[in-house]
């Protein structure tokens, strides 16, 4: 009898009067069969040829790049940050990032090199005590480094990221950091202002997101005019 | 040009792509779900499936073929997790396996992404393997996203038919969903996603220097086609544990515009649609119109309050990235609550006691605003319904909507959906504080420590899925009765939505009469935005006032964070 009903149609009053103790379950049992080949045919098509299409568009030349992480010649991501750490903490080449949740505990307060290979942030609240503290050792670290009074250090250089990995910092914070990066790299000053002028980027279209610069570019274009940094 | 000047301009560029798309797409949306004729493709699909898509069903054999999709995808999600050890691509960053996905975890995880909720409970990089991600997760975000659009239509025949007591035919409202409309859009969407920036690899990771030499390991995945189904169908799930604020997963101005664009495309069109269907679009633009106020306004209190954010703690620039800025974060961070997405692009803990209790209220209004694909609609249209029946017994008319007489059934359904999620928050939320393990699951503690809890509970009630990070739900108690609440805030209100569609159904369509209370105008869409705020206040001001109110009005004297 139940071989020759379409699982589709409705079927709950002849369930009833089949079976009227569990018409709910027997309604249930018949749309198990559709449901189930439906969700296989869903999970080959959405779950295989469709990432499968969209992996293959990619591989066209232009977006192959941005597809596989927007690496650079010299194996680092313009979409990711890395800090990178001076062999010498008194001669600092470096234009640094913001602080990230994934740095080593031995950095001070996040300041130093993300771990790439997870993601995420503090989560502090802005009432925490702990993100209060951190905001001031960080603003201390930055200012010391640079030889500026610690109110003169932008609100980006002391606050960690979402993704922890953000390659770009504000042009303030950039603007901070050339008058040190000129003197240790013995670059003139001029020059390092054209190298940060290059590496930043307006809005999208004028209007979307915030001025930034990437300082993945920006210290790849360092390590191209003074070679001997690494 | 100011940080808040450009946040205006892109506001007016998003309302100019979102009001050019409204009428298209909410009328093909209208045509998809009307059209008798099916394409080749559907045919051999419903072939496949065993299913008659030329029969229509009543309400309960509607609901039960929901129910049994989504009990068959929680299963199949489940197992895939599970087995995750014997599929290949489960290579960590570093080289290790992931092997199989923890049992609770699992469990979680699966509820979670068949209800759209897509809350998450692990860090991906580290335990979803790229099979588990594309094969189990990605396509439910296609198909729960289907079947959200699938009740909000049912719901909407329910008005259209009379006596019939007939509601469609389930298998054919997901299948065309999916066909004619979420899988074109997407598509579209991660190819321009992928030209963005946004990454589409098969590697499990790839070695990164930076500039002093050294090497680290760094995660990829094929993002971009499950990036563009998460906003599209407002699910959320990220590939990356720092979701849409990691730059491989939302680069930059653009793409982030984009993604703010597909969370609401879908959700703002339905109304379209809704009007469409019933035959006067006017209906379907008051309702528009209280979603517009309702994101609007919560966009002006979380953008104020961000903007505001005091200096000691970096003027609100923890746990948000330097492309996105602050009207960016809050725009895409109101966009998401508002919508039932829970993507971030900036952490929602981190931000100020009113930037996060706004983000926390678009969720407890009940994801209206617009809302999900297809839950936003059939949410706001059960506020109608109890709006037209708190006007009813104000005034002394009948109450009725669009020529439907709402009777006491009706009424109840209405206000089973209204009742569920508020008794799922508070219910969940009571249980976690009175637990001795809470207090370690937090990372801030005091008022803040409270809206951590709260805002996981109105999250997994609300299907919307996004987390103050702080809060650590790996607990056994927090997996299963989140779990719990997100499938008891997705199924029950579906099956109350389900039977009040069959019930509309069933009535004659009615005339209007001088009695009709008149809908489709200015005065009901204020009666309904009212309805809105009155029911979540009633609800939670005693919650909130616990939590983000307290620790804004302490901040605000000065006195810091109580002990």
């Amino acid at each position: 009898m139940t071989t020759t009903i379409d699982p589709t149609t409705d079927t709950i009053a002849d369930a009833a009067a089949e079976a009227p103790r569990t018409p709910v379950l027997r309604g249930l049992l018949r749309q198990l069969g559709p449901a189930l080949r439906l969700m296989l045919v869903a999970t080959v098509l959405l779950g295989v040829v469709h990432p499968a299409v969209v992996w293959g568009i990619s591989r066209v030349p232009g977006l192959h790049g941005p597809a596989e992480g927007s690496t650079t010649a010299a194996g680092a991501s313009t979409l990711i940050g890395i800090d990178p750490v001076p062999a010498d903490p008194a001669a600092d080449p470096w234009f640094h990032l913001r602080p990230s949740a994934s740095a080593p505990e031995t950095a001070t307060a996040g300041l130093g090199p993300a771990d790439p290979s997870t993601s995420g942030g503090s989560n502090l609240a802005t009432t925490a005590e702990g993100l209060a503290r951190a905001v001031a050792e960080r603003r201390t670290v930055v200012a010391g480094r640079e030889g500026v009074a610690p109110a003169a250090v932008p609100d980006d250089a002391v606050t960690a990221s979402a993704s922890g990995l953000d390659p770009d910092i504000s042009p303030a914070y950039a603007a901070l950091q050339v008058p040190r990066v000129a003197r240790v790299t013995g670059l003139p000053v001029a020059q390092v202002r054209a190298l940060v002028a290059d590496a930043t980027d307006g809005r999208v279209l004028g209007v979307l997101g915030e001025p930034t610069v990437n300082t993945t570019e920006l210290n790849a274009a360092l390590v191209a005019a003074r070679p001997g940094l690494r | 040009m100011s940080d808040t000047a450009a946040g205006l301009l892109q506001l007016v560029v998003l309302l100019v792509l979102l009001a050019a798309a409204w009428r298209p797409l909410g009328d093909w949306m209208a045509h998809v779900y009307t059209t008798e004729h099916h394409w080749r493709v559907e045919r051999v699909i419903y072939r496949v499936g065993r299913v008659d898509p030329d029969s229509d069903q009543r309400a309960g054999t509607y609901a039960l073929a929901v129910l049994a999709f989504s009990l068959v995808g929680v299963l199949l999600v489940y197992a895939i997790q599970r087995l995750q050890g014997f599929l290949p691509l489960d290579a960590t960053a570093g080289g290790d396996a992931k092997g199989a996905v923890d049992p609770a975890v699992a469990f979680n995880t699966a509820i979670s992404f068949v209800t759209n909720t897509n809350w998450q409970s692990y860090v991906p990089e580290s335990t979803m393997s790229h099979v588990s991600n594309a094969a189990a997760l990605a396509v439910q975000n296609f198909v729960s996203a289907a079947v959200g659009m699938a009740v909000a239509v049912a719901l909407v025949r329910g008005f259209v038919r009379s006596r019939s007591g007939r509601i469609g035919n389930a298998w054919v409202d997901i299948t065309r969903g999916l066909v004619r409309v979420l899988v074109p859009m997407a598509t579209v969407l991660a190819v321009a996603l992928v030209a963005c920036g946004v990454v589409m690899s098969l590697r499990t990771g790839l070695t990164l220097t930076a500039a002093d030499g050294s090497t680290h390991p760094a995660a990829i995945g094929p993002v971009a086609s499950q990036e563009a189904i998460k906003e599209l169908g407002t699910n959320g799930g990220g590939i990356l544990n720092a979701n849409s604020a990691h730059p491989f997963e939302n680069p930059n101005g653009l793409s982030n515009l984009l993604e703010i664009l597909a969370m609401l495309i879908i959700p703002v069109a339905l109304t379209r649609t809704f009007g469409r269907m019933v035959g006067s679009i006017r209906q379907g633009v008051s309702l528009l119109a209280v979603m517009t106020v309702l994101w609007g306004g919560m966009l002006a209190v979380i953008w104020a309050a961000e903007a505001h954010a005091p200096g000691a703690t970096g003027s609100g620039l923890e746990g948000k990235e330097a492309r996105f800025g602050i009207p960016s974060s809050a725009l895409f961070a109101d966009t998401s609550t508002g919508t039932s997405t829970g993507a971030v692009n900036s952490l929602h803990d981190s931000y100020t006691a009113f930037g996060g209790g706004g983000t926390l209220l678009n969720m407890l209004f009940g994801e209206l605003s617009p809302g999900g694909v297809g839950t936003g609609l059939y949410s706001i249209l059960v506020i109608a319904i109890i709006a037209v029946f708190l006007a009813g017994l104000m005034v002394g008319r009948t109450p009725e909507l669009l020529g439907k007489s709402l009777g006491r059934r009706e009424v109840t359904c209405a206000a089973v959906v209204v009742l569920v999620m508020p008794t799922l928050v508070l219910l969940g939320t009571g249980a976690a504080v009175v637990l001795p393990g809470t207090a370690g699951a937090l990372t801030n503690s005091g008022p803040h420590g409270l809206s951590e809890v709260l805002y996981a509970f109105a999250s997994a009630a609300n299907n919307n899925g996004s987390a103050f990070g702080g809060l650590t739900a790996t607990s056994p108690f927090f997996q299963i009765a989140l779990g719990a609440a997100m499938l008891f805030g997705r199924f029950l209100p579906i099956l109350a939505v389900l039977a009040l569609a069959g019930l509309l159904s069933a009535q004659p369509r009615r005339a209007e009469s001088a009695g009709t209370l008149r809908t489709g105008t200015p005065l009901f869409a204020g009666l309904v935005t009212a309805t809105v705020v009155l029911v979540s206040a009633i609800t939670f001001l005693p919650a909130l006032a616990l939590s983000p109110i307290a620790e804004g009005l302490a901040a605000s004297a000065q006195i810091g964070a109580l002990p």
